[in-house]
């Protein structure tokens, strides 16, 4: 019981960076129906340059939490202007395009971002400075670290944030309207081009403290880092229900726990020596004590794509989507 | 990319220069060769001059270690010249002919093909597994031996080349050494075996997992991840369930240290055991405090484990203390010296069955070679994480596990 509690623990730290990350996604999604595939490279340089700065300032005798936070700070600022350019030269000159073109644009965007990166920071993979001491608790048995619980803790206050604003603001009432149809917010006097504009923004800072999260929790960053979390976060987007905040919340969390159970559990699962009649057949294998797994932890990648498979052929909407005929 | 693009017009540049004159590089290698000679108190006529090739990177990202090399066999050479050794009753001058590689496999099969044209005797290297396969069978195919010192990828002596030989340990030697040493040493009941799913990691936990399982040792199934997992709290998870007493992972530092790091995160206190991939300093990097004590080896002995003799020498000649390799090119350089000795010529056809059947006692050690020209019972050599740095503990040779302290009382 306590390696499923550990597995779930695990799951939801994971799945809550997850869940910021495809805030990004689907708000981006949500406006302009855009699947911004360099999202995760946004994410990415947020955790390089937080990398960079906390390097140059972990000698400096600052207190960790301090040089953490200076990191991120300076993070923010550099992924909201990459987002805003991304949107303002990428985008924008092809919002009337057909959709084709602006998805495929993003795809060369996120090759770009992620190629700059390897030129200004490094191929190599770089190591966080280990400078923040991480306490351990004990939950029931599992093991539960002072930095998953601050990395839920901000995921948690990010999305209560984020869902305060989009319904509570009147910048967030411009959002859901341009959402729903541009051309009447338009009409009704909003600024399109800026609300879109800081959508763009507000998922590249979600995305930047994403990154440091990210980089702290696992202590490694590297220019590839991004592709993949990205496209796991545009699954968990899916899950959830894409161009819906709550849901991408959701999805993100779920995907996780998903994730990590999968993996822990896989090997048991598909070792065919645990089903009586299989270990009839392979008995060389089998023979005591021996196992013969099918597929190994190392297909845990494996899972957030075939929940998303799932997700798109019996719930095409998502879990909370709303179901309308031309989306998703 | 700088040096990507550097290597690029080196290898250009080579290229260009064999293009438009075959005749360039070779006036230069007989100046080389005839400089010192011309030194000598006018050589007498019956001088023999016996050449002696030796590639490695002298530019790019590693050429201090090329350079480590390289000053090694010098070393052997000018001691030779120096003893006054006599072949085929007459006087021998070594000459040391030193090419750069690169630690480029294309530029490596062309100073190869360089050295054959400069007709070499004997060929000390190349220093990268990945510039000596290729450029073995070059030699190969002129039948000029030659020895690598640190050249480990197993591949190399499995090609079936007759002239190949090598004096360090190879690559699927470390499994079995470090599994024996960890069965000997710190005794687990159940170990836990992971790897990164590439030809490396998987080959190497094999070995590992043959040796702890002929041992007597429960091995857990093998769990997997992949050359990019950064997220190992799934499997270590699982595995805390079943604890191990020690855990082995076949793979990169890159991956490693955030295995080992998430590990002492989730309470594992399970001894972690690597290969030479991810043994090096910048596990303490990746893993912080972690990284404190773990093991993991690497072939060979580290250079200050060579013989006293050769290391004072050394540092006398060169003012610098060798970096990795040096003992086991100036090994390589002196095997090739002392077979044309006992075959009394230089004749690659005639001293190659010395060298087959030889057994001397170098700087590394004594050296004798199996069929494969893989050196009998070489040595892999234990390390641990202390203070931040690797450390050596320990030496296995042959199955039998020595401390590092008793093994350089040894030599």
């Amino acid at each position: 019981m306590d390696i499923f509690l550990q597995q779930v623990i695990n799951g939801v730290t994971l799945g809550s960076v997850y869940a910021i990350v495809a805030l990004g996604y689907t708000m981006v999604y949500g406006i302009i129906q855009l699947i911004n595939f360099a999202h995760g490279e946004v994410v990415m340089i947020g955790a390089m340059v937080a990398f960079t700065v906390i390097t140059a300032l972990a000698a400096g005798g600052m207190p960790p939490l301090a040089v953490v936070l200076v990191g991120t700070a300076a993070a923010i600022p550099v992924c909201m202007a990459i987002g805003y350019g991304m949107e303002r030269l990428a985008y924008r000159p092809l919002r009337r395009a057909p959709r084709l073109a602006p998805l495929i644009t993003a795809i060369g965007v996120s090759i770009i971002l992620q190629h700059l990166a390897m030129l200004v920071f490094s191929r190599n993979v770089l190591a966080f400075p280990q400078i923040i001491h991480v306490t351990t608790f004990n939950v029931g048995g599992a093991a539960i670290t002072s930095m998953q619980i601050a990395i839920i803790g901000v995921c948690l206050a990010m999305m209560g944030g984020l869902t305060l604003l989009v319904y509570r603001t009147r910048l967030g009432t411009a959002m859901r309207a341009t959402a729903q149809n541009q051309q009447v917010a338009g009409l009704m006097g909003i600024d399109i081009n800026r609300v879109i504009a800081f959508t763009f923004v507000l998922g590249a800072a979600l995305g930047a403290v994403a990154g440091v999260l990210y980089g702290t929790y696992y202590g490694i960053a590297q220019y590839t880092m991004g592709s993949i979390l990205g496209l796991k976060a545009f699954s968990a987007a899916v899950l959830g229900g894409i161009g819906n905040v709550p849901g991408a919340m959701l999805g993100g969390i779920l995907l996780g726990v998903v994730e990590a159970l999968g993996a822990g559990y896989i090997g048991d699962i598909s070792d065919l020596c645990a089903y009586g009649w299989l270990a009839g057949l392979l008995e060389s294998q089998c023979a005591d004590g021996g196992h013969f797994i099918l597929f190994g932890s190392n297909y845990q990648d494996v899972f957030a794509f075939l929940v998303l498979v799932l997700v798109l052929v019996f719930r095409p909407q998502g879990l909370l989507g709303e179901r309308v005929g031309d989306r998703a | 990319m700088k040096n990507s693009k550097l290597a690029l017009s080196l290898l250009a540049a080579s290229i260009a220069l064999i293009g438009c004159g075959e005749q360039k590089p070779a006036p230069k290698a007989e100046q080389k060769a005839a400089s010192p000679a011309a030194e000598a108190p006018k050589p007498a006529a019956d001088a023999v001059e016996v050449r002696i090739g030796h590639a490695a990177p002298l530019t790019g990202g590693i050429a201090h270690l090329g350079k480590d090399n390289e000053n090694g066999a010098k070393l052997a050479i000018d001691e030779a010249n120096e003893a006054g050794v006599k072949i085929g009753g007459k006087a021998a001058k070594f000459t040391l002919i030193g090419v750069d590689d690169q630690a480029d496999p294309k530029t490596g099969t062309t100073v190869a093909q360089k050295l054959v044209d400069d007709k070499v005797n004997g060929v000390v290297g190349h220093l990268n597994s990945g510039t000596t396969i290729p450029a073995s069978a070059i030699y190969n195919q002129a039948g000029i031996p030659m020895i690598s010192g640190s050249a480990t990828n197993p591949k190399l002596t499995e090609q079936g080349f007759k002239n190949v030989f090598r004096v360090v340990g190879r690559d699927d030697q470390q499994g079995p050494a470090i599994a024996s040493y960890l069965a000997g040493e710190k005794k687990p009941k159940v170990v836990a075996v992971i790897d990164d799913a590439t030809a490396y990691g998987e080959g190497i936990a094999n070995e590992v997992e043959k040796t702890l399982k002929a041992a007597n040792i429960k091995v857990l199934p093998r769990e997997k991840g992949t050359d990019k997992t950064t997220d190992w709290k799934a499997i270590l998870t699982k595995l805390r369930g079943r604890k191990p007493d020690a855990v082995f992972y076949g793979g990169m530092d890159a991956t490693g240290g955030p295995l080992l790091k998430q590990g002492r995160e989730l309470g594992i206190k399970a001894v972690f055991s690597f290969g030479d991939g991810a043994c090096t300093d910048k596990m303490q990097e990746l893993a912080g405090d972690a990284a404190e004590g773990l093991l993991c080896s690497q072939a060979g002995i580290p250079p200050q484990a060579a013989s006293k003799t050769f290391l004072d020498s050394y540092k006398k000649k060169f003012n610098v203390d060798p970096i990795l390799y040096a003992p086991f090119t100036y090994d390589s350089a002196n095997l090739l010296i002392e077979a044309m000795k006992k075959a009394d010529s230089t004749d690659p056809a005639k001293y190659l069955p010395e060298l087959q059947k030889i057994s001397h006692k170098g700087a590394t050690g004594t050296i004798s070679f199996d069929e494969k020209g893989d050196r009998k019972d070489a040595e892999i050599t234990i390390f641990t994480m202390k203070g931040g740095k690797i450390a050596p503990i320990a030496v296995v040779k042959g199955g039998k596990t020595q401390s590092y302290e008793e093994f350089l009382k040894s030599r």
